[in-house]
């Protein structure tokens, strides 16, 4: 514990809902989060757990019926919610940049790719010669691995394969060099090997251009991967966090520990062992379960655990977990 | 792309060979023996015998179909019965005018209908785009005859500003073209309107937010261009309607274009004339649909190449 590593982004009691006809879903409800310089951190989580609209918050990017209703978002010191447009204009993209789960319909078709990565770097460097943005956006290419750069620029997305538009969406989000890039699922829609090449990508990048990254993901082998601290979320809360190797030996929270469960493993022979999944469905967010918001689908669930919310349980430093089990006296 | 367009002109050829095909069909069903209507009342049977032979009248149909279809391939559509001047040069005559009134009619819609969808689209739901909306389906719906008659009262009539009928120099036709493009303006606006929306929840949107551009750039930089797509089909593909709609307005304005000579012929019984006119009519219509989809096929590159890259 010599020196104090700095916090780069720190979500605090982030509470996003969204005002649907039907009622109010509550897509991030009360999720601190804290992504320290230079890590990559995961966020892991069922379908519709608020993995996305945490991320799309912290961009101020949520739409229509949702709105951002309370806590902080405090990165590099800067308060975003507090922040006003202008600025978060100069922050997105520049100093937070993100990439999306649908590499397929995440460029705009009638522009070549080159130019739309080029759009970024001018946006943000108005001096920039639109010459010296196209070298760059070159080199950018070449560094995430895009065969063929120079002809690829003029290239249009319908003429590329899934995995080449995620490099250009990856391009694209670190031209600028943010300080933080969020990935949301970055790999889902791409196969598996695919999926480890862009990952390992994700990972050098980190390194050589010292970016901080939020991968979010449902899939526990990505983290394995590549993260070094995880968050665990079920139903628009946090249920437990740790560091990667803490999580994987000893995870705490029930939900944790199904996950777990229920990844596929190369050293168990899978012919033999029945894939484990999760007993029950997601909860429908519009009227969540009282109480601990998993008590319905846990196997471990006691009284409490129906009637009143856990608190925060820090088990050490690194982990903490939202469960009774670990609340005792 | 050139084979392209050649794909769409060769297709088109059969279309104007049946149009030309029913109209022929159609004009020599009805009764009335153009003969008898020239000469009225001097009707001399020596004459109509001699005059039919003439004008190939006793020849078999189909005969007379591909002689027809020979003679306007080479831009001979024919002599009007009732005028007795060559049909090419009267629609060549009418032509400019109905250019002038279609041409006119549709950059008012567009100016009317483009910024008001675009309007709309951005401050949906708010006041101002009700009262788009409103407006563009006031325009929709109220018939051409009726905003023409009614606009012919209010600014000829009891505001004087502009000539109430005629054509004798640009000011004429003002008044047309506000009254026939208002009809498609609506069309133009309610289209963009939802076309913008639609575009508006692409994912590249989101992509193009989180890169950091404001919020109007986004609108006219990224989504603009793919929403205003399909409105450039119905621009182009307006021609049709501006052209049917040009033949009320013209007989209300009192305008010599082409939808004058239509109505004109029709009420003469003059075959030659209106034969000439539907088929002149086609062209256009066929015209405006090709150019429609080489503008988008210019626009969105996804149709302009079908290669794929390994
Ligand atoms: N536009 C919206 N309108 C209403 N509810 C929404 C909207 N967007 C998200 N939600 C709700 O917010 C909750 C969290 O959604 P979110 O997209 O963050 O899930 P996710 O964890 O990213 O899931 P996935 O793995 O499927 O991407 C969901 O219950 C969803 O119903
Ligand atoms: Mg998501």
């Amino acid at each position: 514990m010599v020196d104090t590593i700095q916090p780069l982004l720190e979500i605090k009691h982030l509470k996003t809902q969204f005002f649907t006809s039907k009622g109010i879903v509550p897509g991030a409800d009360d999720v601190s989060l804290t992504i320290d310089k230079g890590k990559i951190v995961g966020v892991v989580g069922e379908s519709g757990c608020g993995k996305s609209v945490t991320a799309l918050s912290i961009m101020q990017l949520i739409s229509e019926p949702g709105k951002i209703v309370g806590g902080e978002i405090l990165f590099d010191g800067r308060d975003l919610l507090k922040s006003s447009k202008q600025q978060m204009y100069t922050i997105r993209g520049n100093e937070i940049s993100m990439i999306f789960q649908e590499p397929m319909t995440s460029l705009n078709p009638v522009y070549p790719v080159g130019k739309q990565v080029a759009e970024t770097l001018l946006i943000h460097n108005s001096h920039l010669s639109k010459e010296a943005a196209k070298k760059a956006v070159i080199n950018m290419f070449e560094l995430v691995g895009i065969p063929d750069a120079k002809r690829r620029f003029q290239v249009y997305p319908h003429q590329l394969s899934g995995g080449l538009r995620q490099r250009i969406m990856i391009a694209m989000a670190l031209i600028c060099k943010p300080k933080l890039l969020i990935a949301d699922e970055p790999t889902t829609a791409l196969d598996v090997t695919i999926e480890a090449q862009i990952l390992q990508l994700l990972k050098d990048l980190q390194e050589e251009i010292d970016t901080s990254i939020m991968i979010i993901t449902h899939n526990l082998g990505v983290v394995a991967e590549v993260c070094d601290d995880v968050y665990v979320m079920y139903a628009g809360k946090v249920v437990e966090h740790s560091d990667v190797f803490e999580l994987f030996d000893h995870p705490k929270h029930p939900y944790t520990k199904g996950l777990l469960k229920s990844m596929p493993r190369s050293d168990v022979d899978e012919q033999r062992r029945k894939l484990y999944s999760i007993k029950g469905m997601v909860p429908n967010m519009l009227r969540p379960p009282q109480g601990c918001r998993f008590h319905p689908r846990c196997s471990e669930a006691m009284d409490i655990c129906k009637k009143t919310e856990p608190t925060v349980v820090t088990i050490n430093e690194q982990h903490c977990v939202s469960c009774w089990k670990y609340n005792e006296r | 792309m050139k084979r392209y367009i050649l794909k769409k002109l060769i297709v088109s050829v059969p279309v104007i060979i049946g149009v030309a095909l029913i109209t022929f069909l159609l004009l020599n069903v009805v009764p009335g023996d153009p003969i008898t209507l020239m000469m009225k009342e001097h009707i001399n049977p020596d004459v109509v015998k001699r005059v039919s032979a003439e004008m190939h009248l006793n020849d078999p149909a189909y005969f007379r179909f591909i002689h027809f279809l020979w003679n306007a391939l080479r831009g001979d559509f024919g002599i009007s019965y009732k005028l007795n001047r060559p049909v090419s040069e009267l629609l060549l005559e009418a032509f400019p005018n109905t250019l002038a009134l279609a041409v006119a009619a549709a950059v008012v819609s567009w100016i009317i209908g483009i910024p008001a969808g675009i309007l709309s689209a951005i401050k949906r739901y708010s006041f101002l785009d009700n009262f788009f909306m409103g407006f563009s389906l006031l325009g929709v719906s109220m018939p051409v005859f009726w905003t023409g008659l009614l606009f012919q009262y209010i600014f000829s009539l009891k505001l004087g500003f502009f000539p109430i009928s005629g054509f004798d120099g640009p000011e004429y036709l003002i008044m047309p073209a506000i009254v026939l493009g208002w009809s498609s303006a609506g069309t133009i606006a309610r289209l963009t309107r939802s076309n913008l929306l639609d575009v508006m929840r692409n994912d590249y949107i989101r992509t193009a937010r989180s890169k950091g551009i404001k919020e109007l750039k986004v609108v006219t930089n990224h989504a603009l261009k793919n929403s205003l797509l399909p409105v450039v089909t119905v621009m182009a593909l307006q021609v049709s309607g501006l052209l049917s709609g040009a033949v009320i307005t013209e007989s209300i304005f009192g305008i010599p274009g082409i939808g004058r000579v239509a109505v004109d012929a029709i009420q003469n019984r003059d075959m030659p004339l209106l034969q000439g006119s539907v088929i002149l009519t086609t062209i256009l219509v066929v015209v405006g649909n090709l150019v429609a989809d080489i503008l988008y096929s210019y626009l969105d590159p996804r149709i302009k190449y079908n290669k794929k890259e390994a």
